[in-house]
C-alpha cells in the first residue's frame, strides 16, 4: 500500500464513518503487549513534537500500576499546524482505533481526546465517530483553549485537571504522575493513527515508506508563500523541494523555509535542494520535523520583522512562571523590537545572543528552548538583514501582513 | 551515591541565597535567577550544598542523591 496511508480514501466535506473506514481499513485485531515489539520494529517516533520512540513510551506507561489514562494530545498549539485537525475531522476512527489499541496495550481504561475549541469539524467528527462505536464507552472528547501551551503535555494535564493552563515542573512525568495523578500516556493524534495500521499491517509494511532511521509517512502542513497551502502526507526523507512542489510550488522567489514551526529552523535558499524532510535528514541542517510544519518565506517579506514579531507573540504565550519566561524572554523581545525599529545602541544583537544562551533548559517546559532554537537560527541565516534593521531602523517590507501569522482564535494569553 | 543539586524552576523566585551560599556551584544570571551545571557535587562541598538547599526560601533548591548501577 502506498501513499496516502492515514488519508487514503478521506472526503474533505464529511468525515469517514466506521462502515467507510472498515471498507477502508479492515478491521483492527486485538492489542496486546505484543504491539509494544510491533512498533520497536517499526520505528514509529511520535509526531506531537519531540519524535520519542512510541513503543518505549508505550512500554513505560504499561509498567506502572494502578489505574492508567490514555490522553490524546489534539490540541495543536503550534499556530501554523492543522494536520492534526485535519486528520481527526476526515479520518476520526482512525485515531479512536490507534488511542484504544494503545489503551488495551497499556491497560489503560479511560480515554482522553483533547481537542482545540476553534476547530469544530474536528470536535463533531469525534463525537460523531464515538456514538458509532460501542467501544468507545470510555472515550471523553475534551475542548481546551486555543494556545501555545495547550500543546505542552504537563499544561494540558493541569488544565484538564481543573487548574490553569501551565506547565508543571517534571519530573514526575505523564507517564509517572499525569491526570487525575495517574500513570498517562500521552500521544499525538497521527501517533497514534499511525499505530492503528501498524497493528493491521505490521513493522515491515511500515517501514515500505520512509528512511531507514526515521520510517514511515507524516502529516506536514505546508504554508506561507506557496500556491496551495494545506496538509499533505509525505514519506518521511522527501525532498523538501517536491513538498513544496506539491503545495503547488513557491508562489514568488524564496528567502529562506522554516521547517519545525515557531520552534523551528530557518533553511536558507542555497541548502533548499538537499534538503529531506525526516530527522536525521533534517539534523544535517540543525533541524528537526518537529510536528511538520514547513513555511516558505518569500523574497519580499521581512525577517527580521517575522522573527521579532513571533518572538513577542511567544513571550505572551509563555506562562511566565519560570525566569526564562519572565526575564529572559521578555527582555530579547523588547531588545529584538527595538532592534527592529532601529533604536539600537549597537550591543542590541549581541545582548540577545547572550540572552539566548541563558534562556535555553532553564525553564519547567521547553518553550524558552524552542523559542531560542528559533531565534539562534534566523540570527544565523539573516546576520545582514538584521545588522541592516540595527543601524537604519524599518525597511520597506517591515509594514507587510505577516507570513508567521496565527490564528485569530488564539488565547493571547495562556487561559 | 551521587549528589547533584537540582533547581525547580517554577518555584524559584530568584532570591540568590542559594549562590552566596554555594558559589562554588551557583552562579546567578542577569536577574538574579541560579544557573546550576547538575554536575555531581564532591564530597567536600556536599555540607554546603545541603546548607544552602535549606535556606532557599521557596524550597526550589533540591539536593538529589541517586544511587549508581
Amino acid at each position: 500500500m502506498s501513499l496516502p496511508r492515514l488519508l487514503a480514501g478521506v472526503r474533505d466535506d464529511r468525515p469517514l464513518s466506521l462502515a467507510e473506514h472498515l471498507a477502508i481499513h479492515g478491521s483492527a485485531p486485538a492489542a496486546g503487549p505484543e504491539l509494544f515489539d510491533a512498533l520497536d520494529d517499526a520505528g514509529l517516533r511520535g509526531r506531537g513534537g519531540a519524535s520519542f520512540p512510541t513503543g518505549v513510551k508505550l512500554r513505560s506507561v504499561a509498567a506502572r500500576r494502578g489505574s492508567k489514562t490514555v490522553l490524546v494530545n489534539g490540541a495543536e498549539g503550534e499556530p501554523m499546524s492543522s494536520k492534526d485537525r485535519v486528520l481527526l475531522r476526515c479520518a476520526p476512527h482512525l485515531v479512536l482505533d490507534g488511542a484504544l489499541a494503545a489503551a488495551a496495550a497499556v491497560g489503560a481504561r479511560a480515554v482522553v481526546v483533547a481537542v482545540p475549541r476553534d476547530a469544530p469539524r474536528a470536535l463533531d467528527a469525534l463525537h460523531g465517530a464515538v456514538a458509532e462505536r460501542p467501544d468507545a464507552r470510555h472515550v471523553t472528547i475534551a475542548p481546551v483553549p486555543v494556545a501555545y501551551l495547550a500543546g505542552e503535555e504537563t499544561a494540558l494535564i493541569r488544565y484538564l485537571d481543573g487548574a490553569s493552563l501551565k506547565p508543571t515542573t517534571s519530573p514526575p512525568l505523564p507517564f509517572e504522575r499525569g491526570l487525575r495523578r495517574r500513570p498517562t500516556l500521552v500521544q499525538n493524534p497521527e501517533t497514534l493513527a499511525h499505530l492503528a495500521l501498524i497493528l493491521r499491517h505490521g513493522s515491515d509494511w511500515f517501514r515500505e515508506v520512509g528512511t531507514l532511521g526515521h520510517p514511515g509517512s507524516a502529516m506536514v502542513t505546508v504554508c506561507g508563500a506557496v500556491e496551495r497551502p494545506g496538509v499533505q502526507e509525505i514519506a518521511l526523507g522527501s525532498p523538501l523541494d517536491n513538498v513544496l512542489l506539491h503545495a503547488g510550488g513557491p508562489s514568488d522567489h524564496l528567502r529562506a523555509v522554516l521547517v519545525g514551526g515557531f520552534h523551528g529552523t530557518w533553511i536558507p535558499p542555497a541548502a533548499l535542494p538537499t534538503v529531506t524532510l525526516d530527522d536525521e535528514g533534517l539534523a544535517w541542517h540543525g533541524a528537526s520535523l518537529a510536528a511538520g510544519v514547513v513555511v516558505a518565506l518569500d523574497v519580499a517579506a521581512c525577517p527580521v520583522q517575522e522573527v521579532a514579531q513571533t518572538m513577542a507573540w511567544l513571550e505572551g504565550q509563555s506562562a511566565h512562571q519560570c525566569g526564562p519566561c519572565s526575564n529572559g524572554l521578555p527582555a530579547i523581545a523588547g531588545e529584538l523590537a527595538r532592534v527592529a525599529a532601529g533604536y539600537d545602541d549597537g550591543h542590541g544583537l549581541a545582548r540577545i545572543e547572550r540572552w539566548g544562551g541563558l534562556v535555553a533548559r532553564r525553564g519547567a517546559c521547553r518553550l524558552p528552548d524552542g523559542a531560542v532554537r528559533f531565534l539562534r537560527s534566523a540570527l544565523e541565516v539573516f546576520p545582514l538583514e538584521f545588522a541592516e534593521h540595527a543601524r537604519r531602523g524599518p525597511c520597506r517590507a517591515c509594514a507587510r501582513p505577516l507570513t508567521l501569522s496565527v490564528p485569530a482564535s488564539f488565547s493571547t494569553v495562556a487561559a | 551515591m551521587t549528589a547533584r543539586i537540582r533547581v525547580d524552576p517554577i518555584a524559584c523566585s530568584g532570591h540568590g541565597l542559594c549562590a552566596e551560599l554555594l558559589p562554588e556551584r551557583i552562579e546567578l544570571d542577569e536577574w538574579g535567577y541560579p544557573i546550576v551545571d547538575g554536575e555531581p557535587i564532591p564530597p567536600d562541598l556536599l555540607a554546603h550544598a545541603r546548607e544552602a538547599a535549606a535556606a532557599c526560601p521557596k524550597l526550589a533548591l533540591r539536593l538529589t542523591a541517586e544511587r549508581r548501577a
